[in-house]
């Protein structure tokens, strides 16, 4: 059962990458406009669970439910689709485009959802001025500073106004102060859109953006919200 | 990195420097300092070379590709250093075989025979006869022939008793009336798929034709190639190498970027700059020598095809394809050497530190000036050298023309860079997979460019080659086109009995619908004993045609009025001949200067012979000659005369000119025959436009297997981000498009050039040959569709990996 | 924690050499950073300017060293100060952890759980400061920051000591 007004939830998850057990037996569930922290040490299977959620991996078995659609009952086309429209990421390395240009790299999942080349640039363009880098704007990624690239990754994420943002270790190769900056922003245009945030992270100082946390250790989930209910 | 253990450059840098200065400048080497020099130079070659061989997979297969294009290579270079011994033992067995006739002819002798030509041409192929009749008991004998045939029979080459024992050969085993009794060995026959005879004849005379010869073999007088033909072959050479050479250098910069971490961890364990560089070449070297035995293997493979391939008539065993020592070596040295440099040049401006590799080299923004120049200069040269060439073929004129061919092909090549920089300047916008694709190009088209412009080298080549080839034939077969269904005889006769016989026989064969024919000879003033003419030791007379035939055949050459048979006629034309008038004593066997002095042969030109008006003939020259109706003359006492028999046939019927060839070899084997309207040029150069067609084929996909090797490295090294544009949602023909594009671009910018240039390049060479120009389109769609294929074929197979690295492994951290 | 206070209320017992006084700090507060001597010396001559302190006696040789202090009734009234009035409460809570976790694994329970606990009780300190950072002025942030790092080494601290006990407890139970 899904949990009374959650948008995305989980129940049961179990992957297991050959003998290495990732998840083993997760539930998990998100309103809209909750920030998430999922915490865990090195390992514990941060990562796949949030690749399950978003629908890039499948579970072994288990569901994942958005809204009304059963993402685990769906095929890899309608996964993908469901990403482009609905999802928003953003990762610790490697994730902008590094032909693109800034704008082109906000405004590329606006693209792939169809919007044309113009209104997107456009779009993206308001996104990089509300993450404090419209400067970057015509540069490619491999000019601008790590902290300037992360924001542009963040307004990427959210320049399709996705409804849940996945951020795995966003702020991994940022030092604090970006780190904050980005971390600020992300979740107050979150909460400004009413988006729901899946945060992976190790770091508490990142975690504390979070409206609660939970903690996979050894595949399994602790919600430490349920803990204290 | 245990690889390292005997030579971390003598241990930490601290060691050796107490000591150092304590001794002073005239510092002995240390025990155990680096090797420096070529000692140094082998270790670091060998140490690369271990690198390469112990490279895994990847490893493996960027030897592998670097071999194979380095075999490629080395194959080509193999054949070109063979062409010397290959026609010299063409030539020499041709030189041994035949015999045009000695000067000074033997008398008959049981060492002698007769000797004739009896060609024939059957369904477009030449086929070579020979006739013999010997004289006595041990006549000569040709190389490859034990035995000769007794009349009657022949001797065949194996090409010919195949076509013989085929059922196409059905009206040739008609037309050669004799019993096989064996082959000629190969030492008898240029090459594998000649189609040549030796038969026994009864019936060979001298005045049929035969000459008497005592030995075989001939002083053979090279014919020169001519220069177009030259131009042609280094043009060739050209379009096939230069994208080996290209591949070649793709080649060894495959995995740049896995050798320069590589490297850069040497650098950290103390490895210097120059090492790092000598490793490099190193692993470069061993994919060069492992070309070099592949270049050896696909070398002797490919001679093995040689049996089947003609080149200007050219067709020789594969055994007598070896590469000139001399050369081979120079190619096996040169080869390796040149990777090594490659992979030295292509490290050039690139700095490997230990903690990574640094490009000082910026940017180069290609500049367009000097670029045109190249194919400028080589269009000019070729216009410069133009109107002489067809009829001088200087060496000059053939260096002139093969360096402005060169120069325009490799020219092309020069301004592809640029121009792909240029035009993907300029894209902007467009849907997401041109985006991704352009603005990649944008960011670093080199790779791609390089790779390209082999392509752009062989197509232009083959485009231009192409043409000429085309041009050629096509203006030979407006020429034929042009003329009439006739078909022409020429053969020695005995008298005009013969004449009346092959018009007879040639009136009953399939197709014909006229037939006719007259006896041609020389003919002098009777006091005339010859004058030695200027530098020559022999005595030539001053003489005029006279020609035999019938009424009707005579009125075609010019307008006699009434005739009857014992008429004489003389053209009006023979002003300068004063001896020609009516009761004027001739001689019918005038001295030629060749053979010993015969006794004069007097006639007199009758007095009641009329001067006619001459026509025109067919190819619109009027004859100068006296006409002489058959029972007017003797034709016998005349010295061999010839006669020529002329056909017109119904060109609807089938095989028309074959049934006149079988007729023509019962009048006489020794009759030369020439069909007007028949192309001998057809198929002259089939086998080299399909063997160029091939070539460029196999350099596309050569140049293809080079770029899905640089495309998926580039996948490679992007495959993180590969997994989060997944992660994203893209869709997989997103991506799939892009680097269908991303190839697409260069590839179709390269092949327009290659065009354009091609065609530039063609329509020069033809206007050297003054053909007409005439573009072989469908050669040139085909080229477009095969860089189409190109373009899949990349495509395609950079697709398996590009989904495997979408997947979300990519994703993760650890 | 103030050296002067320390050492005044060391000397509150009784009179002594600036030797014993270091001695007896080291003792009790050193713990693996003895005192400096020379701080001991600097300290006191401040305390005796400001009259917190009176040299008592000088032993035979006369070096600093051989100075005999003894507080004086302001010292006593300083001491008394101080120690009444409470500190700054600061999320430093390493000594308390520290024992807790020792306690946990002696007792053989989960370290993981009293960590995921702390954990949730850090976060939820963290959150509220993390907000008021957001909200407040440069100096409210410096504030926050610095209590954040601290609380986020205590957290480093308990999770890489749970891990390691996890596996230490995992070796002796094997």
């Amino acid at each position: 059962m899904t949990p009374a007004g959650s948008l995305l939830a989980a129940e049961g998850l179990h992957k297991a990458f050959g003998r290495t057990t990732a998840l083993d037996g997760v539930d998990f569930s998100i309103h809209p406009g909750e920030v998430v922290a999922v915490l865990g040490p090195s390992g514990s299977g941060k990562s796949t669970l949030l690749h399950c959620l978003a629908g890039i991996v499948l579970p072994d078995s288990g569901t994942v439910r958005y809204g009304d659609h059963d993402v685990t009952g769906m095929n890899d086309a309608q996964r993908s689709a469901l990403r482009r429209s609905d999802f928003g990421f953003v990762f610790q390395f490697g994730q902008l485009v590094p032909e693109l240009t800034c704008l082109e790299n906000v405004a590329l999942p606006l693209r792939l959802n169809g919007v044309k080349r113009k209104e997107a640039q456009r779009h993206a363009r308001e996104w990089l001025e509300r993450l404090e880098v419209e400067d970057t704007a015509g540069s490619r990624p491999g000019e601008v500073s790590g902290g300037q690239g992360q924001r542009v990754a963040v307004a990427r994420a959210l320049a399709a106004r996705p409804r849940v943002i996945f951020a795995d270790e966003p702020t991994g190769a940022l030092d604090s102060l970006n780190g904050e900056r980005v971390m600020t922003l992300l979740t107050d245009a979150a909460r400004d859109t009413n988006a729901a945030v899946v945060l992976v992270t190790h770091e508490a100082r990142v975690a504390a953006y979070s409206d609660r946390e939970i903690v996979v250790r050894d595949g399994k989930v602790k919600d430490m919200l349920a803990g204290l209910l | 990195m245990t690889l390292l253990g005997p030579r971390t450059n003598g241990g930490p840098a601290g060691r050796g420097a107490p000591s150092r200065e304590a001794a002073g400048p005239a510092l002995p080497a240390l025990p155990g300092s680096p090797p420096a020099g070529p000692a140094a130079w082998l270790r670091d070659l060998v140490m690369g070379l271990r690198f390469a061989a112990s490279g895994g997979r990847e490893g493996w297969i960027r030897t592998a590709l670097t071999a194979v294009g380095v075999g490629l290579g080395v194959a080509v270079l193999f054949l070109g250093a063979s062409v010397p011994s290959l026609l010299d033992s063409w030539h020499g067995r041709e030189k041994a075989r035949e015999s045009l006739g000695q000067e000074h002819p033997p008398r008959p002798a049981d060492n002698t025979l007769l000797y004739a030509r009896a060609d024939t041409r059957f369904h477009h192929q030449d086929i070579r006869g020979r006739l013999v009749r010997p004289d006595g008991a041990h006549p000569p004998k040709p190389p490859g022939v034990a035995e000769l045939p007794r009349p009657g029979t022949m001797l065949v080459s194996p090409a010919l008793k195949a076509l013989l024992d085929s059922s196409d050969g059905r009206a040739l085993r008609e037309r050669l009336p004799y019993r096989v009794v064996g082959t000629i060995g190969d030492d008898g026959l240029q090459g594998p798929a000649e189609l040549t005879y030796l038969a026994g004849s009864s019936a060979l005379t001298e005045r049929l034709g035969g000459s008497r010869i005592d030995h075989f073999g001939m002083e053979f007088v090279q014919r020169p190639m001519r220069a177009p033909a030259v131009v042609l072959v280094i043009m060739t050479c050209v379009a096939l190498l230069t994208p080996v050479v290209v591949f070649i250098g793709t080649s060894v910069r495959f995995g740049n970027e896995r050798r320069e971490q590589r490297l850069a961890a040497l650098r950290l364990v103390g490895a210097d700059v120059r090492t790092t560089r000598r490793i490099a070449a190193g692993e470069a070297l061993l994919g060069s020598l492992a070309g070099l035995v592949l270049g050896a293997g696909f070398f002797l493979g490919g001679r093995q095809l040689a049996s089947v391939v003609t080149l200007w008539d050219i067709n020789v065993f594969p055994s007598d394809i070896v590469p000139d020592p001399l050369l081979a070596a120079l190619v096996a040295v040169l080869v390796p050497a040149a990777a090594v440099l490659v992979t030295l040049f292509a490290q050039r401006g690139v700095t490997v530190e230990p903690l990574g590799v640094i490009r000082n080299r910026p940017p180069v923004r290609r500049r367009l000036w000097w670029r045109p120049l190249v194919p400028l200069t080589g269009a000019g040269l070729l216009l410069t050298v133009s109107r002489d060439v067809g009829r001088a073929d200087s060496p000059l004129n053939t260096v002139w023309l093969a360096t402005g061919a060169t120069l325009l092909l490799l020219g092309v090549t020069a301004l592809l860079p640029w121009l792909v920089d240029a035009v993907v300047r300029r894209l902007r916008g467009g849907p997401v997979p041109w985006q991704l694709a352009t603005r990649r190009l944008q960011l670093n088209s080199g790779a791609a460019t390089r790779a390209v412009a082999g392509i752009t080298v062989a197509v232009a080549g083959a485009i231009a080659v192409h043409m000429t080839f085309t041009g050629m034939q096509a203006g030979f077969a407006g020429a034929h086109a042009r003329s009439s269904p006739v078909v022409e005889m020429t053969g020695r006769t005995d008298g005009w009995a013969q004449v009346r016989h092959a018009l007879t026989l040639l009136r009953g064969t399939e197709g014909v619908r006229t037939a006719g024919g007259t006896i041609d000879s020389a003919v002098a003033a009777a006091d005339d004993r010859g004058r030695y003419m200027d530098g020559s030791d022999f005595r030539v007379a001053d003489s005029v045609y006279a020609t035999v035939g019938d009424c009707d055949r005579l009125a075609r050459i010019a307008d006699l009025g009434s005739c009857r048979d014992g008429d004489v006629f003389f053209t009006d034309n023979l002003e300068d001949r004063a001896f020609v008038r009516p009761g004027a004593r001739l001689n019918l066997d005038p001295p030629e200067g060749i053979g010993p002095v015969r006794p004069p042969q007097p006639w007199t030109l009758p007095a009641t012979a009329r001067a006619v008006r001459a026509k025109a003939d067919d190819d619109g020259l009027p004859v100068h000659s006296i006409l002489i109706t058959p029972s007017a003359v003797d034709v016998g006492r005349m010295h061999q005369p010839l006669m020529n028999l002329s056909v017109r046939y119904d060109p609807r019927t089938p095989d028309a000119v074959e049934h006149i060839r079988t007729t023509a070899m019962r009048i006489n084997p020794t009759l030369g025959v020439v069909a007007r309207a028949e192309n001998r040029h057809d198929g002259q150069y089939d086998s080299l436009r399909a063997g160029l067609f091939i070539g460029a084929v196999v350099t596309l996909l050569l140049i293809g297997a080079g770029l899905v090797v640089s495309t998926v490295e580039q996948l490679y090294e992007h495959r993180r981000l590969l997994s989060v544009l997944d992660a994203f949602g893209t869709r997989r023909t997103t991506l799939g498009w892009s680097v269908l594009w991303q190839t697409a671009i260069p590839v179709v910018l390269g092949l327009l050039l290659a065009v354009g240039g091609g065609l530039a390049l063609g329509i020069l060479l033809l206007s050297l040959i003054d053909s007409a120009v005439f573009v072989d389109w469908p050669v040139v769609a085909g080229m477009a569709g095969a860089g189409a294929a190109v373009i899949l074929l990349v495509t395609v197979v950079s697709l398996p990996p590009l989904w495997r690295m979408m997947r979300p492994d990519g994703l993760r951290t650890e | 924690m103030s050296i002067g206070h320390t050492l005044l209320g060391l000397l509150e017992s009784g009179p002594r050499h600036g030797y014993d006084l270091k001695r007896a700090f080291d003792e009790h507060f050193g713990h693996d950073r003895p005192l400096h001597y020379g701080q001991v010396y600097s300290t006191m001559s401040r305390l005796l300017k400001n009259g917190l302190v009176e040299v008592d006696g000088v032993e035979a040789g006369a070096g600093p060293e051989r100075k005999r202090y003894a507080i004086t009734d302001a010292g006593v009234t300083d001491v008394a100060q101080w120690l009444a009035r409470p500190e700054k409460p600061e999320p430093y809570l390493q000594s308390t952890l520290y024992t807790k976790v020792v306690l946990a694994l002696l007792t053989g329970r989960d370290a993981a759980e009293l960590l995921d606990t702390q954990r949730t009780e850090h976060l939820r300190l963290m959150r509220g400061l993390t907000e008021r950072k957001r909200k407040g002025d440069l100096a409210d942030q410096l504030i926050c920051d610095h209590a954040l790092f601290h609380l986020e080494a205590d957290l480093r601290w308990l999770e890489l000591t749970a891990a390691r006990l996890d596996k230490l407890a995992a070796v002796i139970g094997s």
